[in-house]
């Protein structure tokens, strides 16, 4: 694996490889010294283009207990509002020679063009509404430890803004790619035409979320209003809020928070013992462990400088 | 109307002999070896293989195993000149179409100040008259500044020589708007061309809506964005007994449309371009930003659809709709880049490799669309017959290349088809009697 731009390019094998490692991790996050050596004199440069506390906090942290070096370039404030391009600043943060760059950005497909640009392991911490792939993956992990049965043939649906949501496309796959069937339910405004052909079930209302062992909910943001996707908050919460009533109690609840209490969640659920929420936000730091052990230690591929005349394009270039 | 709608840059009239040349033009039912001889820009002689001997004046050209069609035309090119001229010029943008094999192209006004007023088409003409390969027409807009809100000075346009109007780039949204135009038409004449999109339900698209654009995470336009515009215009056409033209079809619903509307005997034309016929949704999978064009590339089902249409004359003609972007505004995320490909220097190639070679399109129907377009508005079709002026594309259509190998002859690179093995090289284009265009390793053998 030189890069991890999606949960599309992963098989099966590939998701259970991270998710073992991340559970070796997870030992060292018990101990008293939480560092490990394995990334020393590596350097992470975190390049957020939209806000992210977590996400971004998450990733360093992960790095800095793999002692690696992390620099943090978030957008606002920089040369990013000056005009520069995507490609410059990628560029000019890549003569600084990082050895991964976290990136997240509102533009679907910004990681992959990235990974042509510089020789750096890039990992996609979210590209618009396309992916999420380490939020897929530290699901899987939580979800494992969580399951008695496992993954395999369990049913997880996934409810609220599907369209716009990255975390809801990485979960599909990934859910399915772990043998799960998914099903994708919310208002019709909210299901983008086509989703079916992922290979997931849709169904407009939670009429039959008693037959799910997982229920994910999605976040619900306040703009959709002003686009007209709701009528109300009001109305969603009617029909789409996991409640107390609608949570059947040995189904495990998840979310990728931020959570909007008494919007997408009530507050009995979030607080309930069937809510893996904070599981998830922990195994965030040892999941990214192991995606960026898993990029950088050992003998990476050797990347080629984009910018060195041996490259067959340059050189056409030239001609 | 001006006197000579089309304008083009000094040229010298051609002194040519074609020896041999496979002759097929479907118009003219030439479809035979021959020998062609062109004076002083004019088609001279058209006589059988072998019976021409070469004059001490002229050019002599071996055309043997080379096919000698009538010049392509496009009524649909974007020069952005004014304004954006680092995209493309009037002169780099009719060397593209010299190289593809056209004679006559017919430009958009979307241009940066919009060409809205009949001095600027004047200043513009003089440009033509100066720096353009191949003779070039212009379409005036239909509302000033394409804003959809007032109508331009559609009579002193036509006085200055617009072909007819367009706010391609963008619908005109308002049907009371468009019925004011197609009004006004009765006064001024000229063929009203539509960009047919209706933006409540394109608003934030990039791509077309369906299990691709689901699975990017892309914002979808549904094909009824433009097939309930297609169908609301021929409808107002009808009504006023307008003379109208939809541009760069996509979908099956509109190719439906516009069959509706001709079995009405509405006064209805349409276009289709080459990357509408040979692409769809699944090319956009790898966000590749040459692959983002509005409207959008739909199904296979549409694309086949595109097909059909054309073969059975539903879409009267091909255009390419050629919409040149500089490197770095496609060099960005796919959402953020500006829509539109190249297509001039690879329309013949791109069509006859994925249409015609397959044998899904006959050459001699694929030759006839794409000449089509000049008599749509009101220009004579580019024919082989003696005392025509000359307009031919001579081809090599076993030639193989790579689009790109070499360059271009646009001044931008953003092509779709850029990387792909094509067959059948232009190897030479004559327009209104001039050589335009010669392929560089063309060999001539005897001068």
């Amino acid at each position: 694996m030189n890069h991890l731009l999606s949960i599309e390019e992963l098989d099966r094998t590939e998701i259970e490889r991270i998710v073992a490692q991340a559970q070796r991790f997870a030992e060292v996050s018990d101990r008293e010294i939480k560092k490990v050596p394995a990334l020393r004199g590596r350097m992470v440069l975190n390049l957020f283009y939209e806000a992210s506390t977590r996400t971004r906090s998450s990733f360093e942290l992960a790095a800095k207990r793999l002692s690696a070096d992390v620099v943090n370039f978030a957008a606002s404030g920089s040369s990013v509002e000056k005009g520069e391009s995507l490609k410059d600043t990628v560029l000019t943060l890549s003569a600084h020679k990082p050895d991964a760059i976290v990136l997240r950005t509102p533009w679907a497909g910004a990681s992959e063009l990235v990974s042509k640009w510089c020789g750096a392991a890039i990992v996609n911490a979210g590209d618009g509404k396309h992916e999420h792939p380490t939020q897929a993956l530290l699901d899987v992990y939580t979800l494992r430890k969580r399951l008695s049965g496992g993954i395999d043939g369990a049913s997880i649906w996934i409810v609220g803004d599907v369209a716009h949501s990255r975390v809801a496309r990485s979960n599909i796959i990934a859910f399915q790619r772990m043998g799960a069937q998914v099903t994708v339910a919310g208002p019709p405004t909210l299901i983008p035409r086509g989703i079916e052909a992922l290979g997931c079930e849709v169904r407009f209302t939670l009429d039959d979320l008693a037959e799910a062992d997982v229920v994910y909910a999605l976040r619900m943001q306040r703009e959709r209003m002003s686009e007209s996707f709701l009528p109300s908050l009001r109305e969603y919460a009617a029909w789409y809020q996991i409640n107390g009533r609608r949570l059947g109690p040995r189904q495990v609840l998840m979310h990728p928070g931020p959570v909007n209490r008494g919007v997408e969640l009530s507050g009995e659920v979030v607080d309930s013992p069937q809510a893996v929420i904070t599981a998830q936000v922990e195994a965030g730091v040892v999941v990214r462990m192991a995606v960026l052990y898993e990029l950088l230690a050992g003998a990476r591929e050797p990347q080629p400088d984009p910018n060195s005349p041996d490259r067959p394009e340059n050189v056409k270039q030239l001609a | 109307m001006a006197a000579n709608p089309l304008v083009q840059g000094p040229g010298v009239p051609a002194n040519l002999l074609l020896s041999r040349a496979h002759v097929l033009d479907p118009r003219a039912d030439i479809d035979a070896i021959h020998d062609v001889r062109v004076r002083g820009g004019e088609i001279a002689e058209l006589a059988a293989a072998g019976t021409l001997d070469p004059a001490a004046d002229e050019e002599t050209i071996d055309a043997q195993g080379r096919t000698l069609l009538p010049a392509f035309f496009d009524p649909h090119v974007h020069l952005r000149t004014p304004g954006q001229e680092h995209k493309e010029d009037l002169e780099t943008g009719t060397r593209a179409a010299a190289a593809g094999g056209f004679g006559g192209a017919i430009a958009m006004p979307n241009t940066d100040p919009v060409l809205d007023s009949a001095p600027l088409l004047r200043s513009l003409r003089d440009a033509a008259a100066r720096e353009a390969r191949i003779p070039i027409g212009f379409l005036g807009a239909i509302t000033r500044g394409l804003e959809g809100k007032e109508l331009t000075e559609m009579a002193e346009l036509r006085q200055e020589g617009a072909l007819g109007f367009t706010d391609d780039g963008r619908p005109v949204a308002s049907a009371g708007m468009l019925r004011k135009a197609l009004q006004y038409q009765r006064l001024c004449g000229g063929t009203i061309a539509l960009h047919e999109e209706d933006a409540s339900l394109s608003k934030g698209g990039a791509m077309h809506e369906g299990a691709v654009s689901a699975a990017l995470g892309l914002g979808g336009i549904p094909s009824v964005s433009e097939s309930t515009m297609v169908a609301r215009d021929a409808a107002l056409a009808g009504y006023e007994d307008a003379r109208v033209h939809f541009q760069h079809l996509s979908c099956t619903a509109s190719v439906q449309a516009v069959a509706y509307a001709k079995a009405q005997g509405w006064r209805v034309s349409t276009e289709v371009t080459p990357h509408h016929l040979l692409l769809t949704e699944e090319d956009v999978r790898g966000m590749d930003t040459h692959m983002k064009m509005n409207p959008p590339l739909a199904t296979e089902h549409d694309r086949q659809a595109l097909v059909e249409g054309l073969r059975d004359g539903t879409i009267d003609c091909v255009a390419t709709d050629h919409a040149p972007h500089a490197r770095d505004e496609k060099e960005v995320p796919f959402e953020q880049a500006p829509m539109g490909t190249t297509g001039l220097e690879t329309a013949f190639a791109a069509l006859y490799t994925g249409l015609v070679l397959p044998g899904i399109l006959e050459l001699g129907l694929l030759v006839e669309r794409m000449t089509a377009g000049a008599a749509l508005f009101e220009l004579p079709t580019p024919t082989i017959a003696p005392a025509e002026t000359a307009n031919l594309t001579l081809i090599d259509l076993d030639g193989e290349w790579t689009a790109g190998e070499h360059g271009w002859e646009s001044r931008s690179e953003n092509c779709c088809f850029a990387g792909r093995r094509l067959r059948g090289r232009v190897l030479l284009t004559v327009a209104a009697g001039a050589v335009v265009y010669r392929e560089r390793a063309f060999s001539v053998v005897a001068a």
